[in-house]
């Protein structure tokens, strides 16, 4: 396979970084699986120009970068709305084009959602880290060397010219998400839940709370009513493992969802989001205020099952 | 831990012991994998199982750590290895340890001869990639947290906090006092393992002068 240059970027937006669906194994080394926020605006991306789904995207957050196309190359933009342009016209989300040489690719602003993710025939040529293209920006491995992507930088592409054939795929209205400013998130209780008061729980499931700007890759800070843990216990737990969608809650009472940059914590977890919806997490931004509802495991499960199978069936219909 | 996770809690309290139970279910899951588990994250008293619940069922998981459980009596668990890790004391290298000095009224020299007596477990890898949890640092020792955690610590450092001591092993910020700091690296993204030390292993520190410190680095 040849790498060939595909894109230069002009402006890097405020955060931009290579993701794929993240790095598992090395937990027990400290590492954090890293990836993608938004799993399935990412398989979605990869699918519409022809990459297998767990190619390597670009993560863009809030703000998009300006990128100069180095070759013909085919890309589509998945997730958050942030009005993609070329060379200035307006693009549609969620379909595969065919840029030229020399096009301009720009991002007007935000619109909805918060990450937007740039999937490009052939995926991003960087060595593959501990079985993994995604950025670890808390320790700077990975990805394009270990950082967010600066001006000037040139990204590659293995033989982008023999994707070109997918441009001008769509998804088809029924699978794309709609994201607004109120969501809501469906949890099962556990594993510390039993060490919250039966009104915290309550409190927990009934009210409104908001993502406040504390909000990164790591974790997602909110600010609501007070979750009060049962008198008789401590404000820290022994440190475990912990996993993306767990929501901890340290001694103020006010939850933290954590995400994919962390493998232990030391708060107890009221709940944690299910599979199903943890890839709209990824969407969530500071001001936007969400519900959390209570499932049992097998409704998750089935969810899951739900949510593969229209994967799936998108995957079919390309073929 | 929601839809793609267990927790096999196998003690209430940071023991060498229950720590030693961590490592064997870890040790015979790395040997005989079950299909659909994706990751494990031994800690000081559980052991995290991530599994992908499209791939193996909840009821069929259980069963089958129940089954591994009843083989860790029967098969050898590997001795920890001992790692040697020589730590610069004191100066900018551990701009703490005279805090932590007047803070038992003792001097440096106490502080640091104490800190390298114990020969510590490896109770965990977490919070960054490669920070080892160790214990246990003598009582004596014990020390509290910062106030105002530091928001840039550089690689290497060798801190303190209540009964454990631990090494930064890439810049990031911190609470824990710290005594001095190493030139080895504890975390190389290319290397297999990826780390230094694993959860289990033994630590015996030993001092170092300056120049010595120098020409360890690489």
């Amino acid at each position: 396979m040849a790498s060939v240059e595909t894109f230069e970027i002009l402006a890097p937006g405020i955060l931009t970084t290579v993701q794929d669906r993240g790095r598992f194994g090395y937990g027990r080394y400290g590492v954090p699986p890293s990836g993608a926020l938004d799993s399935f605006s990412l398989r979605m991306g990869n699918l519409l120009v022809g990459n297998p789904e767990d190619e390597a995207a670009l993560e863009i957050t809030l703000m998009g970068p300006k990128i100069k196309v180095l070759t013909e190359v085919v890309v589509a933009i998945t997730g958050a709305d942030l009005q993609p342009c070329l060379n200035d016209e307006p693009m549609e989300m969620w379909r595969s084009y065919v840029l030229k040489k020399d096009d301009i690719l720009s991002f007007k602003g935000i619109k909805s959602g918060c990450r937007s993710y740039l999937a490009i025939g052939g995926g991003i040529s960087i060595p593959i880290v501990m079985g993994s293209k995604s950025t670890n920006l808390p320790s700077k491995f990975g990805g394009f060397g270990g950082r967010a992507l600066q001006k000037g930088d040139i990204l590659a592409s293995n033989s982008p010219h023999l994707y070109l054939t997918k441009g001008g795929r769509k998804l088809s209205q029924e699978f794309v998400p709609a994201y607004g400013k109120e969501w809501a998130f469906r949890v099962v209780f556990g594993p510390q839940d039993e060490q919250f008061t039966e009104d915290a729980k309550e409190t927990f499931i009934s009210s409104p709370y908001q993502v406040t700007p504390q909000a990164d890759r790591t974790g997602i800070r909110l600010a609501g009513p007070v979750i009060e843990r049962k008198p008789e216990v401590s404000e820290s737990i022994i440190s475990e493992g912990v996993v993306p969608g767990a929501i901890q809650v340290p001694g103020d009472g006010q939850p933290i969802i954590l995400l994919v940059e962390t493998v232990t914590g030391g708060y107890r977890k009221i709940a944690t989001v299910i599979t199903a919806d943890l890839h709209l997490l990824g969407q969530l931004k500071p001001g936007d205020t969400l519900r959390f509802k209570e499932v049992s495991l097998d409704e998750a499960y089935k969810a899951l099952i739900e949510s593969e199978a229209r994967i799936r069936r998108f995957k079919e219909s390309l073929e | 831990m929601g839809d793609g996770a267990l927790i096999a809690e196998l003690g209430d309290k940071i023991s060498p012991e229950v720590n030693q139970r961590v490592r064997e279910l870890a040790l015979v899951l790395e040997e005989d994998p079950i299909e659909g588990v994706v990751e494990i994250v031994p800690t000081y008293r559980s052991l995290l199982i991530i599994y992908d619940p499209l791939r193996v069922h909840l009821t069929a998981l259980l069963h089958r750590i129940e089954g591994l459980r009843k083989k860790i009596a029967r098969i050898k668990i590997p001795e920890p290895k001992t790692v040697e890790i020589p730590v610069l004391y004191g100066g900018e290298y551990g701009p703490d340890l005279e805090w932590v000095a007047q803070y038992h009224k003792i001097t440096a020299q106490d502080v640091i001869r104490l800190h390298l007596a114990p020969l510590y477990q490896v109770y965990m890898i977490g919070f960054t990639p490669g920070f080892p949890y160790m214990g246990e640092l003598p009582e004596q020792l014990a020390s509290p947290r910062r106030k105002n955690p530091r928001t840039l610590i550089p690689a290497g450092s060798v801190a303190i906090a209540q009964r454990q001591t631990g090494i930064y092993p890439v810049a990031s910020p911190g609470g824990w006092q710290i005594i001095g700091r190493t030139p080895l690296k504890l975390f190389n993204p290319t290397r297999s393992p990826p780390t230094l030390l694993e959860m289990g292993d033994r630590v015996k520190f030993f001092s170092i002068t300056e120049e010595e410190f120098k020409r360890w680095l690489p």
